[in-house]
């Protein structure tokens, strides 16, 4: 028979979070910003066709960093989960808050109990009528959920992202100005970013009922200049 | 409500009635005859191609038996931006297949990041009437009519579907409901190709006028309680329902012109 290595939970816990945020790390990072038009979302993406933000129900947008295949199985239980709750209740009653802790649940189950923790960071933003109302829900690859406020950052070098957008960010913002801003802020001092490098969406405050709308081509192209 | 996560083998990918299934939460299928209740039914509907794409409308009556149950009712709904869905037959079935469309092609819109093609919506559709049969056989049976603006072939494009889940595609036009018969003959006379949606709105008020005249099932426009048909125009600029005041004034206009022929209706 052979004995098991004793391993101190604290070195377990430890060494199983240097390896998620050592992968969280290698990935492109993401914006989001809540502005006078609504809330922004812009991720350092050069692929157009394997999405890092998307819709989740009428007001909700998802974005995600790290494992585009783990985010992305998340994002689309979260539209799973959305669809049905409002197939089941009514469509009011479908809330960033709730599909935010469901992640935790799930990110936190996995971090403990599974092999190998999710390399993902995700974020559940849900537009209100007022900005004041906007919700952003930062939850980590832990389970931990941040509840943030005005703007926040996910994905590799997010601290060093985060300070240069505190230097301007503006609530009052438009999209233009926000775009600009989030696109220096994720490019650095060394180079700029095109329109082809970015994934631009905004869940638009005014509205009818389905709020997720994508900028991108020409119209982001404008907006950059 | 959990987070619905599915092994890879099980997982239901866009379909959001095999989503329901998995998770228990679809309805049952009714295992009772319908003959001796008087369940409601929704009557008329139409829909026309014009040069913009669709016009599509719906009168508000629904009768259980010999009864007006409802006089308020709606039958014309978007089902998607681009496209609409006009139903007749049980109604309380109908609706529920309304919901669950628009939900359906929402739902596989967000998973897969790409709406269906019309084509696509039009089948699914389809396959919801023949799921419905074993109901269809109780007496629950539901007969919709759906049309859209195809925005790869830039046309408008319409749906006919019977009670198997047979989807016939019309060329110029397509009614359902108990004063089809009616509705057809008008439509069949009045119809131009290439005619604007100005002009077909026009012929489907008409149409609805005069049906409700010949079918008990189907209410004419109630100037009293100012009710009035469900008109809508799906184009290249998605689905917009025609204001009540404007459905009205081409009443009222259709009114005083049978009025000045001294009132010879027929």
């Amino acid at each position: 028979m052979t004995m098991p290595f004793y391993v101190a939970p604290e070195q377990l816990m430890k060494d199983r979070a240097d390896f998620a945020r050592k992968g969280i790390a290698r990935g492109r990072a993401l914006t989001a910003l809540s502005i006078s038009n609504g809330i922004l979302i812009c991720a350092e993406n050069r692929s157009n066709t394997l999405r890092k933000v998307s819709e989740i129900y009428d007001r909700i947008a998802f974005a995600g960093v790290g494992r585009y295949n783990e985010f992305d199985q998340l994002r689309i239980a979260g539209v799973r989960h959305a669809d049905l709750k409002g197939y089941t209740y009514s469509r009011d009653d479908v809330d960033a808050r709730s599909l935010a802790n469901q992640y935790a649940q799930v990110l936190g189950q996995t971090f403990t109990h599974e092999m190998k923790p999710m390399e993902v960071e995700i974020l559940v933003a849900e537009v209100a009528s007022d900005p004041g109302g906007d919700q952003m829900f930062h939850v980590l690859y832990d389970g931990t959920v941040n509840d943030e406020s005005g703007y926040t950052v996910l994905g590799g070098e997010a601290d060093s992202i985060a300070e240069q957008l505190g230097q301007t960010y503006d609530g009052e913002w438009e999209v233009g100005d926000a775009v600009k801003a989030s696109s220096a802020a994720l490019s650095g001092q060394e180079r700029t970013l095109e329109a082809d490098d970015l994934e631009v969406a905004l869940l638009v405050r005014e509205t009818g009922r389905r709020a997720f709308q994508r900028i991108e081509g020409d119209e982001l192209a404008e907006l950059l200049i | 409500m959990t987070l619905p996560l599915f092994e890879a083998g099980g997982d239901p990918g866009p379909n959001f009635a095999a989503l329901l299934r998995s998770t228990g939460l679809a309805p049952p299928d009714p295992d009772v005859p319908a003959a001796d209740l008087a369940i409601t039914h929704a009557t008329t509907v139409v829909a026309i191609r014009c040069q913009q794409g669709v016009v599509m409308a719906g009168d508000r009556r629904a009768t259980a038996g010999h009864l007006i149950s409802h006089r308020t009712i709606e039958k014309v709904f978007p089902a998607d931006r681009h496209s609409g869905v006009a139903i007749a037959g049980a109604a309380g079935p109908a609706m529920e297949m309304v919901r669950l469309f628009q939900l359906q092609l929402e739902h596989y819109e967000k998973v897969e990041g790409k709406g269906l093609s019309l084509d696509g919506k039009a089948n699914q559709l389809g396959m919801m009437v023949r799921n419905n049969l074993p109901a269809a056989m109780q007496g629950f049976a539901v007969v919709p009519l759906f049309a859209g603006y195809d925005t790869t072939r830039e046309v408008g494009r319409l749906f006919q579907y019977d009670v198997t889940g047979g989807r016939y595609e019309e060329r110029e036009y397509a009614v359902g409901g108990s004063g089809s018969l009616h509705a057809g003959t008008v439509i069949k006379l009045g119809y131009r190709p290439g005619a604007d949606a100005d002009e077909m709105i026009d012929l489907t008020v008409s149409a609805l006028f005069r049906t409700a005249e010949e079918d008990s099932a189907t209410g004419g426009p109630d100037l009293v309680r100012g009710i009035y048909p469900v008109v809508a125009v799906i184009g290249a600029d998605g689905f917009e329902r025609v204001a009540d005041a404007d459905v009205e004034a081409r009443f009222r206009d259709l009114l005083a012109s049978l009025e000045s022929r001294g009132g010879d209706f027929e």
